[in-house]
């Protein structure tokens, strides 16, 4: 008799996602719905989906979902958690909306120690309006904004939101992960879990950011996009638990 | 209903907002308004699923409310004129998303930071819907301290009825003024309808999804009909407007707010004198309440808009009454608030050009 392996979660619509082939939203989408379903919190909780690529996500992610401006999911977040303690709350948010136009939403919800759990997906680029130069952009990379690459004398550093919101007083843990390769996924996974656990236990303020591919604006096959990561992304952002004061749990 | 009591202008709206049922209140400091945010810090604590947040921005404070108003609960947010300005962005998405919840915008002087004086300067930025997009919201213009309690109340009953914001469009004066109020009994929450498209988790049913993205035209234009339909119930369902003498008024004076109430005098002064003047004062200024200002023109040839700015809700007195009238305009922006006295003198000059008699 055959044994099922493996199917799809609990918590993921039976939607054709509309990200482009290579992306990492998708994979990012079905941790949280893994995530979700193996801590038996999906009929309690609530997400805030960002404007950008992953708008979207309420077409496939199974859960309570309500849409924030640009930029200000945190603070929607903190609305609706506030009003509901007891369900769990997290925003969806691309580096543009998180690290541009909603840092200070973001920052001072760290700060208040908000109990929401932060998914920030790093890649480098404005994907949904086509490939501007993001707060996160390298230095000499390319977007249609920085045609000749991103110059610090006239764009500014690429900015580190997780080392920022790590020296609030709110932001119990921060991890920075990836999932350009079977393995980042997976310590991908146990980041989220551990987030949304934080958020279970009322720690305070959890945000995993995910270094991801984008192919099509970086202009490269899926393939390149990964490699591009691991030799080149990594070195400006490395992969680690930026703040811990949640332990293991 | 409780004892009379002498209060604050900014207390009371702050007092009745407890009183309906707000549980969710998020605001930032600005002049000449901070008194409200202080009394909901307080009122907020002393009640046990009510929350206050002293938000980063005026922007953070009315997407918490959006979030708060996503999970049901009566939420309010206010603040004076450059900060509504800010709210602009998080009203219009209160409005795509058919969230209700309360501003209050306490005007003051403008444009740019202006000054903290009262002013009426914000009547487009309220009536026109102030954010991008195609859509309206329900502004109540309180011109007393009861009113204050009472369109409170009003503007959260509204709000949750119509799933829409509702503006509470006050002035520095209306919020520093001390007068006997008499409150209603705190509204027991749990006799309030279900809000069965709240967001509060998906158990036992399907998932819910809240939003204004709709990349499809066709569902846009549709969302766009429903809430076109939905502002033409509420202008015909709750235009509201007091009259004063104008049973037999030859001349009528238009005015809302702290303006009301300075043209009241005038115009009291006017008739000890024996003119026949009257005072027509919008309590909602959208919907504007253009069909008693319409049915008055059969008799009233001749209307003053009186505003504490260079001339806005006149433009509405004029599309109330489609030519049917002459209308006349008086206005004092800045933050300048005129004298009855000076008004009195402009209506009775206006009352004499017109040809409707002098002194008898």
């Amino acid at each position: 008799m055959a044994k099922k392996i493996f199917e799809r979660p609990r918590y993921l619509k039976e939607n054709v996602y509309h990200y482009c082939p290579g992306c990492g939203h998708s994979i990012i989408h079905r941790l949280v719905a893994e995530v979700l379903d193996e801590l038996a919190i999906g009929e309690r909780t609530i997400g805030v989906p960002p404007a950008g690529c992953a708008v979207l996500a309420y077409n496939y992610l199974d859960v309570d979902m309500g849409e924030a401006p640009h930029g200000r999911g945190a603070a929607v977040a903190t609305g609706i958690k506030r009003m509901l303690p007891d369900r769990i709350v997290f925003t969806y948010q691309g580096d543009g909306d998180i690290a541009a136009i909603g840092t200070a939403e973001t920052i001072h919800a760290a700060n208040r120690g908000e109990n929401v759990t932060v998914i920030f997906v790093n890649n480098g680029v404005y994907g949904m309006t086509g490939g501007q130069m993001a707060p996160t952009t390298l230095l000499g990379q390319s977007s249609t904004t920085t045609p000749g690459g991103r110059d610090r004398s006239r764009d500014g550093m690429p900015i580190d939101l997780s080392q920022m919101l790590a020296v609030t007083g709110g932001s119990v843990y921060i991890e920075r992960t990836a999932v350009h390769s079977p393995k980042h996924v997976r310590r991908t996974k146990k980041a989220l879990a551990k987030a949304f656990k934080t958020q279970m236990q009322g720690l305070g303020f959890s945000l995993v950011e995910v270094v991801s591919q984008c192919p099509t604006n970086w202009k490269m096959t899926p393939a390149d996009a990964c490699r591009w990561i691991e030799e080149t992304i990594l070195s400006f952002y490395p992969l680690k638990v930026i703040k811990d004061e949640v332990g293991d749990i | 209903m409780t004892e009379k009591q002498l209060m604050r202008g900014s207390h009371v709206i702050g007092e009745a907002a407890v009183r309906a049922g707000c549980r969710f209140y998020a605001g930032y400091p600005i002049t000449p308004q901070n008194e409200l945010t202080e009394y909901m810090a307080g009122a907020m604590s002393r009640i046990e699923d009510g929350v206050f947040i002293q938000a980063e921005s005026e922007l953070a404070a009315v997407n918490m409310v959006i979030g708060a108003a996503m999970a049901g609960a009566r939420t309010m947010t206010s603040s004076s004129s450059p900060g509504v300005s800010l709210k602009q962005e998080g009203i219009s998405y209160l409005a795509a998303q058919e969230l209700p919840a309360v501003i209050v915008n306490t005007m003051r002087g403008g444009p740019g930071l202006g000054n903290i004086a009262p002013s009426q300067g914000d009547y487009f930025q309220a009536t026109r819907g102030g954010g991008h997009g195609d859509y309206r919201h329900i502004v109540l213009a309180p011109a007393s301290g009861q009113e204050l309690a009472d369109l409170t109340r009003t503007a959260f009953e509204y709000a949750d009825r119509y799933r829409t914001p509702v503006m509470i469009l006050g002035d520095g004066m209306m919020g520093q003024m001390m007068e006997p109020v008499t409150f209603p009994e705190p509204l027991d929450l749990t006799g309030l309808p279900d809000k069965p498209w709240k967001l509060d988790g998906a158990k036992g049913r399907p998932s819910r999804v809240i939003l204004s993205l709709l990349l499809n035209t066709a569902l846009e234009e549709e969302l766009n009909w429903k809430l076109f339909r939905k502002y033409e119930t509420i202008a015909q369902e709750i235009p509201a407007a007091e009259t004063f003498m104008t049973e037999d008024a030859r001349m009528v004076v238009i005015a809302y707010g702290t303006a009301a109430r300075i043209a009241k005098g005038a115009v009291k002064a006017l008739r000890e004198k024996g003119l026949r003047v009257g005072l027509l004062r919008p309590v909602t200024l959208w919907p504007f309440p253009d069909r008693v200002i319409r049915d008055m023109s059969r008799s009233v040839a001749d209307f003053l808009a009186f505003e504490m700015s260079t001339g806005q809700m006149v433009e509405d007195v004029r599309l109330a009454l489609e030519g049917r009238a002459r209308v006349h305009f008086y206005g004092r922006p800045g933050g300048i608030v005129p004298t009855p006295d000076e008004i009195a003198g402009v209506l009775h000059t206006r009352y004499e050009r017109s040809g409707l008699g002098g002194l008898s």
